[in-house]
């Protein structure tokens, strides 16, 4: 098992090097840099001393260096102006526009975003398991048909929108604002138990329009592979014996449905994230959205690419967790060594 | 009639016809010289649910070369005097009399308290409305003048049926201006990201060895990204001073750019089963070259599973060029999609006041779910044999 594990996040290092060189790609895409831009708009209006000392910056952050040797740096593979500082070592950057440490900038939304990312995946889990056992044992009841409509319309509801309407219908019924993650009176007041309940009850409506969508997959997805089990001719064998139903179904099917209903949450978590970002800018959460949102639009490179790069290694290791998970579960791949990897 | 005790040999007088078992109906005759694309047609005709789908996008997509047509307004016509009106409700009775459908006339003052206009219905103005009519003036394609619309509001009348924004622009007709950009986005980008598809998937699955393990590297990390963050990034990468169709053009490469992999993994897959299927070995032997054995032998044979997996992306793309533009990272003013109408709505204290800005809602809900109903039928379509 121990060798599972260490194989396994061995094989991630070279994913997260190949996942960084894109997103410092795509960070460095549009023309110029934050600097540059204010370098230029300072030459039009003619003050010569402030290009002075902001060309002086570009080179401190070694802005003016050629781009295979600038990912390098930041990565902190390579010697800058203050040799090896990057990413390895755990600088994160700097954030131009609000003149402060990457680090400070998004230091607290961190935590907000894991623990949000951590209950949706924990809400689709819940919900889904059930009602997807349901759905296949009780194959074409009302309550089957109920829940596939009821997915359908999560699947085509983008979640934004749904943010958006559940955001208009509090507001509209009980003049309630869920936006943000607590009540104001508790921003910037140390934890208490008011403040962590605060927080909970605002936690429920983000996670369940993150969770919609990935929810009504799973459903479909355990209920389509609990019944391809459960017309197999050991259960009809097994329930020819006298097993109760209840037994059949836990002993068996139910184990065999389970392995592909935890992969397929691995395969679930990029769009979970995808969702928690663009929810978190609707519903004004203090997650790591909105801050990505905002340093694209000014072009704060260092503080985008750093926000783009832990969104991806959340998503890593949250894959990670569900193939640890699947080899808890199925010695096949415990065991299975080089097959399974 | 044999009796069990009779044991005198029975021999049946008919002439005895050797293929009688083999001749065919006419149906299993039809079925059986059918094309494949005759059986998927018959398969997918039995799908209601997705033949319905399929009605209901056509309707949709009549907007995209018609839309001026259509329109009663254009999307862009402000009327200063009407701005954030409500949606009028369509009238046929009036007084008890069938007049046909009709407007009453909106009569607007100002709540000082709450700084905004009220509207209220005036009911002696009847404002019927007219059909194949003259009104707004547009260029149709923008290439020539034209003032046809199949619908128009009364002569000095107004026609808001969605209601109206922050300028007085009509919300029903930026809908269906808008649908032109938001649903040939799906498409345009489901194109480049087929092409990406095959061209990935067919040098791994063909050739196989280290291009093969390389792609599918790619593929895997480019699975566990998550997409929309991307997105933003790129599209915020795009320049500001581009003109509308290239940010439209940039916006299609974009989302074609992260959709590729998922296709890419099903043309894999397919064609290592149809390489060693024994036409394809035998083309091969008899000389012919990799991309004749690609294009002639093994991409028929898939044609009609990339299809089927590039509807059900399509919905993914729409989806992705609204949050975009919703976010203000997309397309902007003077293009309109739904996503742009929908930057409106961003602010929710004014949409709890103007709630008609959540219109276009119900139109990408509706697109939404038709083609992943489409999708399914037509994956199911796809393997006719079964």
């Amino acid at each position: 098992m121990l060798d599972y594990i260490l194989r396994r996040i061995i094989t991630m290092v070279p994913t997260l090097l190949v996942i960084s060189f894109l997103i410092f790609l795509i960070i460095e895409l549009p023309a110029g840099d934050y600097i540059s831009n204010q370098i230029a708009a300072l030459r039009s209006s003619g003050e010569a001393s402030a290009v002075a000392k902001l060309e002086f910056l570009r080179a401190e952050f070694a802005l003016d260096r050629p781009f295979l040797e600038r990912y390098l740096i930041w990565v902190g593979l390579w010697s800058g102006p203050h040799g090896f500082d990057g990413l390895l070592q755990g600088n994160w950057g700097w954030s131009f526009e609000f003149n402060k440490p990457v680090e400070e900038v998004i230091g607290p939304t961190l935590p907000m975003t894991i623990i949000l990312n951590f209950t949706t995946i924990l809400f689709v889990y819940i919900v889904s398991f059930p009602i997807g056992i349901y759905s296949a044992t009780r194959q074409y009841s009302w309550g089957d048909y109920g829940f596939t409509f009821l997915g359908y319309i999560g699947l085509a509801t983008p979640n934004f929108l749904l943010g958006l309407i559940l955001l208009y219908l509090f507001n509209r019924w009980f003049g309630l604002s869920i936006g943000g993650l607590m009540a104001s009176e508790y921003i910037d007041q140390p934890w208490s138990m008011g403040k962590a309940l605060s927080v909970l009850a605002h936690l429920v409506v983000p996670t369940i329009v993150i969770g919609t969508a990935g929810t009504a997959a799973m459903i479909r997805r355990l209920r389509a592979n609990l019944l391809d089990e459960l017309h197999r001719q050991y259960v009809t064998t097994g329930r020819a014996k006298g097993l109760k139903e209840r037994k059949l179904l836990v002993k068996y099917p139910l184990r065999m449905a389970l392995n592909p209903f935890i992969s397929d949450i691995g395969n679930l978590i990029p769009s979970l994230v995808s969702g928690s970002v663009i929810v978190s800018v609707v519903l004004n959460l203090p997650t790591v959205g909105p801050v990505l949102l905002s340093a694209l639009q000014s072009q704060d490179q260092f503080l985008a690419g750093f926000v783009l790069l832990f969104v991806a290694g959340l998503t890593l290791v949250g894959m990670l967790v569900s193939d640890l998970l699947l080899a808890v579960l199925d010695p096949r791949i415990r065991l299975g060594g080089r097959a399974a990897s | 009639m044999t009796d069990a005790r009779d044991t005198t040999h029975y021999v049946n007088p008919a002439p005895f016809n050797p293929i009688e078992d083999e001749v065919l109906t006419p149906e299993q005759e039809r079925y059986y010289q059918a094309s494949q694309w005759q059986i998927m047609w018959w398969k997918f005709k039995t799908h209601k649910l997705a033949l319905w789908s399929g009605v209901v996008l056509i309707l949709f997509y009549l907007c995209v070369p018609f839309a001026e047509v259509i329109a009663p307004y254009t999307p862009n016509t402000r009327d200063s005097e009407y701005l954030y009106a409500p949606p009028q409700a369509l009238h046929f009775f009036h007084d008890g009399q069938f007049v046909g459908p009709f407007v009453y006339g909106q009569t607007s003052e100002v709540d000082l308290t709450n700084m905004k206009w009220v509207f209220t219905d005036d009911p002696n103005q009847v404002q019927p409305l007219r059909f194949f009519c003259f009104g707004t003036e547009y260029k149709f394609w923008g290439l020539f003048d034209a003032n046809f619309h199949l619908v128009c509001p009364a002569e000095g009348g107004t026609m808001f049926l969605l209601g109206t924004d922050r300028l007085g622009r009509d919300q029903l007709s930026g809908l269906i201006y808008g649908a032109r950009l938001s649903l040939t986005i799906g498409l345009v980008g489901v194109t480049i990201s087929i092409v990406l598809g095959l061209f990935f998937g067919g040098i791994a699955g063909y050739f196989g060895g280290v291009a093969d393990s390389l792609i599918q590297r790619l593929i895997e990390i480019m699975r566990s990204l998550p997409e929309l963050p991307l997105w933003m990034a790129l599209s915020a990468a795009l320049p500001v001073n581009w003109s509308p169709v290239w940010i439209y053009l940039g916006l299609t490469i974009i989302l074609g750019l992260l959709d590729w992999p998922g296709l890419a993994r099903a043309v894999r897959s397919k064609l290592l089963s149809l390489r060693e299927e024994e036409y394809a070995r035998a083309a091969v032997l008899m000389g012919a070259k990799p991309q004749r054995v690609i294009t002639r032998h093994l991409l028929p044979g898939f044609t009609s599973h990339i299809i089927a997996s590039a509807t059900l992306s399509i919905p993914s793309m729409i989806l992705g060029e609204t949050a975009l533009s919703f976010l203000n990272l997309g397309l902007r003013r003077p293009s309109v999609s739904w996503g742009v109408l929908l930057n409106e709505a961003q602010n929710i204290s004014v949409v709890t006041v103007y709630p008609w800005l959540m219109a276009p809602v119900i139109p990408i809900i509706i697109v939404v779910l038709a083609f992943n109903f489409l999708g399914d039928g037509l994956r199911d379509a796809a393997d006719p044999y079964k």
